[in-house]
């Protein structure tokens, strides 16, 4: 059995393995630089549906099954369905849920949710609750722009700090045993509110909740940056990483070139319109799913500590005047 | 000429738009801008100040939402003096009214027999 | 919290914070912005002239021109909006494609149209008004206002 590490962290036992990944993007992400990595890019945002919600969900289902088959479990092999994206009563995971049968947990930490996942996986299979768990994370440009900001076809500016929500989705399959990169270690994050108010500036909103987890991660692991190959925060963006560097810097701790963030790698920020980046659930769960865990497979990375941020507004706490909280989870996953 | 004032007052009108948009907090929205215009409109309009622009630039002047804002206060001021109180509830619509319409058939119109572009 | 570090929402750290974010976020293009809006907006009361002339051209006197050119922009705002070009014209324009009375078309519709899936009640007639109706509103409550205040000033 894990044990608890200081105040917000744990470290498994057993630690739990990756023994399978999956992802699907949008055709924008195909393009950017790291599209050869990722399993499927759909040719459109509609990905042969009615409407954009049901193509989001058919992404995170199909992606799931894609990871499940690649493990060569059938679904009723898997102990845990666990999945969560950025819409309304996060209905792209349980209506992909619904057609999988797999005992499911909806998970809802906005774009934090993937490390979420990989958290509450890791310690249900390190607590023997369990010994195999599916987990999936989505987003979608059009959804997110529907029920976050503007109809896609009003004419309006993106500020330059703007992040632009990535299509796309990715699952893990996580197991008590196999060969893979393994979950080693983890730290819950608090909840963080610096009182941005702005729901275009989103990474800076989140940037101290990274600052807070990391900063409880180094502590109570006593470790520091220099430990990890490779530091990665989920959807930044260029703001918000550089708001976070500043801040790790305030606190003593250095953010070198092991620091990376997935909002930035997505895109190729000078060629595609995106302003500030990457964001969404999609964003982190499909560059880590894709690139990174490619890299620690071929043990190019030995260990990556994956901190992915969410901001958790809604349209109407936004339109009230409310700050937007932001949340980080850290998980370490070593090759 | 009035081509050329068309243009330029129509732009500048629209600048003044675009400076407050930057220059404010995100909290200020498109929709806000187009209420801001309508009320801002019919207020210079009401205090006589809006008709010399329009005579100046003609659409440079109407065409903006600010225009939509002068019409309804046209409206409601003149049907006031030949039909009182009532007419100032009944004058501004009237006066938009083609315009109004003309948005709502033509914006069905268009929503109906369209999808968005990705 | 953590002893040693933590970020809290207390006065200082949030002003500290803001004043960080200040440092590192763009700022918006203001001239370039501005020269946009000035360049897109004045086109398209240039255009809405042209159509006037046509009008006036016509026959028609000054008042029904003026409608008749409204509504024809409406038209253009609409139609443009249904085939994807009127978002591209906003992304450069800014204020300049949101304020014309084409702008307005561009906000009924384009909610509007993506909300079809959501029927035609409660997607297209309602959602046709997210921002046409909060003008509307405002702009007869302005015009009943001032028609009293002229009533009362008789």
């Amino acid at each position: 059995m894990g044990e608890k590490v200081g105040r917000q962290s744990f470290r498994f036992a057993n630690p739990p393995v990756v023994v399978a990944a999956a992802n699907i993007v949008g055709p924008m992400e195909g393009q950017g630089p790291l599209g050869s990595q990722f399993d499927w890019v759909m040719s459109d945002l509609l990905f042969g549906e009615q409407t954009w919600e049901r193509a989001e969900s058919k992404m995170l289902r199909e992606s799931a099954k894609l990871a499940l088959h690649k493990s060569n479990w059938q679904p009723r092999e898997i102990d845990y369905f666990l999945a969560g994206d950025l819409l309304n009563q996060i209905i792209s995971a349980s209506f992909a849920a619904r057609g999988l049968e797999i005992p499911f947990l909806g998970l809802f930490g906005a774009c934090s949710t993937f490390a979420e996942a990989i958290v509450v996986g890791s310690m249900l299979i390190d607590g023997g609750f369990g010994g195999r768990v599916l987990l999936a994370c989505s987003s979608h440009h059009n959804t997110a722009e529907r029920q976050f900001r503007f109809p896609l076809e009003q004419g309006v500016q993106r500020p330059p700090f703007a992040q632009w929500t990535v299509t796309g989705s990715g699952a893990m399959v996580l197991a008590s045993s196999g060969t893979g990169p393994k979950v080693t270690m983890g730290t819950a994050g608090k909840v963080i509110d610096l009182g941005v108010s702005d729901p275009n500036n989103m990474g800076p909103a989140m940037a101290p909740a990274a600052a807070d987890t990391l900063i409880a991660h180094f502590q109570d692991t006593g470790t520091d940056p220099s430990a990890y190959d490779l530091i990665l925060s989920g959807d930044l963006g260029t703001v918000g990483s550089d708001a976070l560097k500043e801040l790790m810097r305030m606190h003593g701790y250095r953010l070198e070139e092991n620091y990376q963030d997935g909002g930035l790698l997505i895109y190729d920020l000078a060629g595609q319109d995106v302003h500030a980046g990457g964001s969404g659930c999609g964003c982190s769960a499909t560059v880590f799913t894709g690139a990174i865990l490619n890299r620690l497979r071929d043990a190019q990375y030995r260990r990556v500590l994956l901190v992915a941020t969410g901001a958790l507004l809604s349209p109407t706490s936004s339109q009230q005047g409310e700050t937007i909280p932001g949340i980080a989870q850290a998980v370490v996953i070593e090759a | 000429m009035k081509f050329l004032l068309a243009f330029v007052i129509g732009g500048l009108i629209c600048l003044i738009g675009q400076l407050v948009m930057d220059m404010t907090r995100a909290s200020v929205t498109p929709a806000h801008v187009l209420v801001g215009y309508v009320t801002g409109g019919a207020i210079l309009s009401a205090l006589g100040l809006y008709q010399p622009l329009v005579n100046l630039a003609g659409a440079g002047a109407t065409i903006p939402l600010s225009g939509f804002g002068h019409s309804l206060a046209q409206g409601a001021i003149k049907a006031v003096q030949t039909r009182g109180l009532l007419g100032a509830f009944a004058g501004g619509i009237e006066a938009a009214a083609v315009g109004v319409v003309a948005a709502v058939v033509f914006g069905y119109a268009a929503a109906v027999l369209f999808n968005p572009k990705d | 919290m953590n002893e040693n570090a933590g970020f809290n929402k207390q006065q200082q750290d949030v002003a500290e914070f803001q004043g960080l974010i200040d440092q590192v976020r763009p700022k918006h293009a203001y001239l370039k912005n501005a020269i946009m809006a000035f360049l897109v907006g004045g086109t398209i009361c240039l255009i809405g002239q042209c159509i006037l002339q046509i009008y006036t051209g016509q026959g028609l006197e000054q008042q029904q021109a003026q409608a008749a050119t409204a509504a024809t922009m409406v038209f253009l705002g609409a139609f443009l909006t249904g085939i994807g070009v009127y978002d591209q014209i906003g992304k450069y324009g800014g204020a300049g494609s949101i304020v014309p009375i084409t702008g307005f078309a561009n906000s009924i519709v384009a909610p509007a149209m993506e909300a079809r899936r959501e029927g035609y009640v409660f997607g297209v007639g309602a959602k046709m008004f997210t921002i046409a109706g909060p003008v509307l509103v405002y702009g007869f409550l302005i015009s009943v206002l001032i028609g009293i205040s002229f009533f009362l000033l008789r």
